[in-house]
């Protein structure tokens, strides 16, 4: 197996390192203080082709992968995190449009999002369906040639800041079949009775937005509606294939921010005489940290190189996405560790990350979900 | 546990209980949020007798246990782990010290209000570049006009901002790496002491933590802790015993916390019919937290009474803060994943838990420090 990256992914790789390393730094303790987010930075990346690249050249993207796609988002998020998501899920969505999206919409939708000039979201989450997203209970009834939305999502990321967003309704109550009871639809959210109400005091990524956004007799035409009527949770299954890759890159790239500042700080900080990397147990933890981060590389790498291939494995995807997120979690909190008090103190980077690492087990499926999904892969009939 | 608690004790835990629900619990949030603390708690505190549990009725104590003082930190941290720090640091490394080593002019110049409330004190040991190698700090006081000349940098201590006196560790006599430390106690007042600066921090910020200055701080000798110059790092590892089994009361309060706030949750999805209710992974990780609450009450308890028996040994105590800090943290960890996304949000309770209980892995000497202790007592 041969695990050489191109010429152009290792191009990829060095360019969003070197924006990433130039734009963020400076910004990311201010943006993680006051929760906000300076979308020049998002428009500069935009610039650089960073959003979207997986979304295809004819609708202003660059048409690569989603493995591209995620390289970008690791090494956004190997330098900060709460700014990686606030850019790169500006385009959070995207892939619904460009595989059951229509023409119209692709071109409506898409090419803005490349450019820098909108921003989407996708709503799914509800208060009372979260994991199971068959609970959700947000309708859209059609009346004549549009359809009528009622309903509120919660922990929407881009809520209150998208141009659009992508919502997740029940469109076929009465299927007796709840898997076909649901479409995604297209809410622009200048339509009459959306609202959405940013949620303060994350405990991390606190540069994205995320929100609680609410429907209330919200009317789009039915042209807004994403592929097939019924179809959205499998729609969304697909989707959930895809985006649960960035989030391994997300995790991946944590991972490593932690462990670049674990090992810079054992190097330089000495206690009892020596530095403290020098003691065994921090070697050993720096090992099983950076094992960690390689096997969890590995596994995203071969998942999202067989959906490029068009081999999309759901069971290896979800093995990732569940390793990935523990081992992010882990890797934060023993760099704060090994930062001793230091780690427990604002002005320190490592804090920072040890608060961001905690969402990558939760959303698009958390640790629990993702092993159900692996589990049924070998113990089908249970 | 019960074998451990007498009825006094008993009686003790209702009574701080209701102090707490009525005077503490109406303030957690607001401290939290604007990072203070507040400090008319301390007279309050001090007036019921709950602030330094072991002091003698002589010095205006309780006269209480080790035990007691466990039930007295692991209620208040039930109610506010952030809050709690600042009586713990008060009723155990600021006023240990005094009260074991100190002169009867000491007592009653600092013991006597501290017990009160009416003097908050505070201890400085970790310096910028000496935190688990204690022996390594570069504070120096020198014999100096009668008294001595205390001159150094000490960070991240407890109650700094806040507090009237602080009983600040610094070398004699250099040449002796350890045994050439001593302890002292500086007044706020003192000219060359100042708070440097408040520190931001991942929890407990209803407690207020700072980075204190002593630049050319002279105080006379009367204000060191013992007649003799050394021996005050044997008065660190003394304190630092005893606060290490206080900390095992502060993770049962915390885990405790994290339990009902666990089990609260899940009752109500079970109820509203979502997955998180039925799922055996969750029902599995309730069952953990519950074992491992049992097991940090044990050791924490037994401990207690080993320390009220005079029988306790470093071992002992290092064992109850390995286990109870590090268990507590793993509770933390599912406490928060069960709750899905909205332990993300701050105005949940289980974000702030989890936050509070990182912390214990840190001071009174870090995990790995703790791991050391035990090694060195088993005599290989
Ligand atoms: C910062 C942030 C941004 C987000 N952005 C978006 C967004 O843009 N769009 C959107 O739609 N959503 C978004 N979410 C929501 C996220 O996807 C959900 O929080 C996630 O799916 C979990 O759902 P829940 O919070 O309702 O938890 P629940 O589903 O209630 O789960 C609670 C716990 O129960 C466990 N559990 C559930 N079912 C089972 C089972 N069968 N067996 C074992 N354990 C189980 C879960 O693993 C979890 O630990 C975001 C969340 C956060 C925190
Ligand atoms: C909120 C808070 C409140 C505090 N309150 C007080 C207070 O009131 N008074 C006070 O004096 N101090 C206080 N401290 C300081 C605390 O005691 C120190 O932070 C702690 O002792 C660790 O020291 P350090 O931070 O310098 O970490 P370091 O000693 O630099 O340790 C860094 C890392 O190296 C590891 N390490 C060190 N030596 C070894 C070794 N030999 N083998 C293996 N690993 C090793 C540590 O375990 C840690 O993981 C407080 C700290 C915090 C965070």
């Amino acid at each position: 197996m041969d695990f050489t990256l191109t010429k152009e992914q290792q191009d990829i790789i060095n360019a969003a390192k070197e924006f990433a390393r130039k734009e963020f730094p400076d910004r990311a303790q201010e943006f993680d203080r006051d929760e906000t987010f300076d979308f020049e930075i998002w428009k500069k990346a935009c610039n650089l082709g960073f959003v979207g690249l997986n979304i295809k050249e004819e609708y202003g993207g660059q048409g690569l992968g989603i493995f591209e796609h995620c390289l970008v988002t690791e090494e956004f998020w190997a330098v900060d995190a709460g700014i990686g998501t606030a850019i790169i899920s500006t385009a959070f969505g995207s892939e619904l449009l460009s595989l059951y999206g229509t023409e119209e919409h692709k071109r409506k939708y898409l090419p803005p999002l490349v450019s820098g000039k909108s921003i989407m979201g996708t709503a799914i989450t509800e208060p009372d369906a979260g994991s199971d997203v068959t609970q959700a209970v947000t309708t859209a009834v059609r009346d004549k040639d549009e359809y009528v939305i009622n309903g509120s999502k919660i922990f929407i990321t881009n809520g209150d800041k998208a141009d659009f967003l992508v919502v997740f309704c029940r469109t076929e109550p009465d299927n007796p079949n709840k898997y076909n009871r649901y479409s995604f639809i297209i809410v622009e959210t200048n339509r009459k009775g959306f609202e959405a109400n940013k949620l303060r005091g994350k405990l991390g990524i606190r540069a994205s937005d995320t929100a609680e956004v609410s429907f209330s007799d919200v009317r789009v035409p039915i042209s807004n509606l994403i592929g097939k009527e019924g179809e959205g949770f499998k729609e969304l299954m697909m989707f959930f294939d895809l985006t649960r890759l960035i989030v391994c890159a997300e995790a991946v790239g944590i991972a490593r921010a932690a462990l670049e500042e674990a090992i810079n700080y054992t190097k330089k900080r000495c206690q009892f005489g020596q530095p403290i990397a020098s003691f065994q147990v921090t070697q050993f933890k720096i090992a099983e940290m950076a094992t960690l981060i390689q096997a969890a590389k590995n596994l995203y790498y071969e998942a999202a190189w067989k959906v490029d291939h068009g081999m999309v494995d759901p069971k290896l995807i979800a093995m990732a996405k569940w390793f990935s997120g523990e081992a992010a979690v882990r890797c934060a909190d023993e760099a704060l560790q090994m930062h001793g008090g230091y780690g427990y103190l604002d002005e320190y980077k490592v804090q920072r990350i040890y608060r961001d690492a905690k969402v990558v087990e939760i959303y698009e499926g958390t640790k629990e979900v993702e092993k159900i999904i692996v589990a049924r892969a070998y113990l089908p009939k249970y | 546990m019960e074998i451990y608690f007498k009825e006094e004790h008993e009686i003790f835990r209702k009574t701080i209980q209701s102090f707490i629900e009525k005077e503490i619990l109406p303030l957690v949030d607001e401290a939290e949020e604007k990072e203070k603390f507040p400090v008319e708690l301390f007279p309050k505190m001090g007036s019921q007798g709950f602030l330094c549990i072991r002091v003698p009725k002589t010095y205006g104590g309780r006269d209480g246990d080790k035990i007691m003082e466990c039930i007295a930190i692991e209620e208040l941290t039930k109610g506010s782990s952030g809050i709690t720090s600042a009586f713990t640091t008060h009723g155990g490394l600021a006023t240990d010290p005094i009260l074991r080593f100190g002169s009867e002019d000491q007592k009653q110049r600092y013991l006597v209000p501290a017990v009160k409330g009416e003097k908050i004190g505070a201890f400085g040991l970790t310096e910028p570049d000496a935190g688990s190698d204690a022996a390594s700090l570069r504070a120096t006081a020198e014999k100096r006009l009668g008294g001595y000349l205390i001159n150094g940098t000490k960070t991240f201590i407890t109650n700094g901002p806040i507090c009237h006196y602080v009983i600040v560790a610094a070398y004699t006599d250099v040449t002796k790496k350890g045994s050439g430390i001593n302890l002292f106690i500086v007044d706020r007042e003192n000219p060359g002491f100042s708070v440097v600066k408040k520190l931001t921090k991942l929890g407990h910020r209803s407690t207020e933590t700072g980075e204190l200055s002593f630049d050319d701080c002279w105080v006379p000798k009367e204000q060191m802790i013992g007649d003799q110059e050394g021996g005050g790092f044997n008065q660190i590892e003394y304190t630092l015993r005893s606060g290490r089994i206080s900390t095992g009361a502060r993770c049962i309060g915390l885990a405790r916390s994290i339990l009902e706030e666990s089990m609260y949750y899940v009752r109500n999805a079970k109820k509203q019919g979502r997955m998180v209710g039925r799922s055996q992974s969750v029902r599995f990780s309730l069952a953990e937290m519950a074992m491992y609450l049992d097991v940090m009450k044990a050791i924490t308890y037994r401990c207690a009474w080993l320390y009220d028996c005079g029988k306790v040994t470093m071992k002992d105590a290092a064992i109850v803060k390995l286990f109870c800090t590090e268990t507590l943290c793993k509770m933390a960890y599912d406490g928060l994943r069960l709750q899905g996304g909205e332990a993300y949000l701050n105005s949940n309770l289980m974000q702030r838990l989890l936050r509070d209980s990182r912390l214990h892995r840190i001071p009174e000497g870090t995990s790995e420090i703790q791991h050391l202790l035990i090694f060195n007592e088993l005599g290989i």
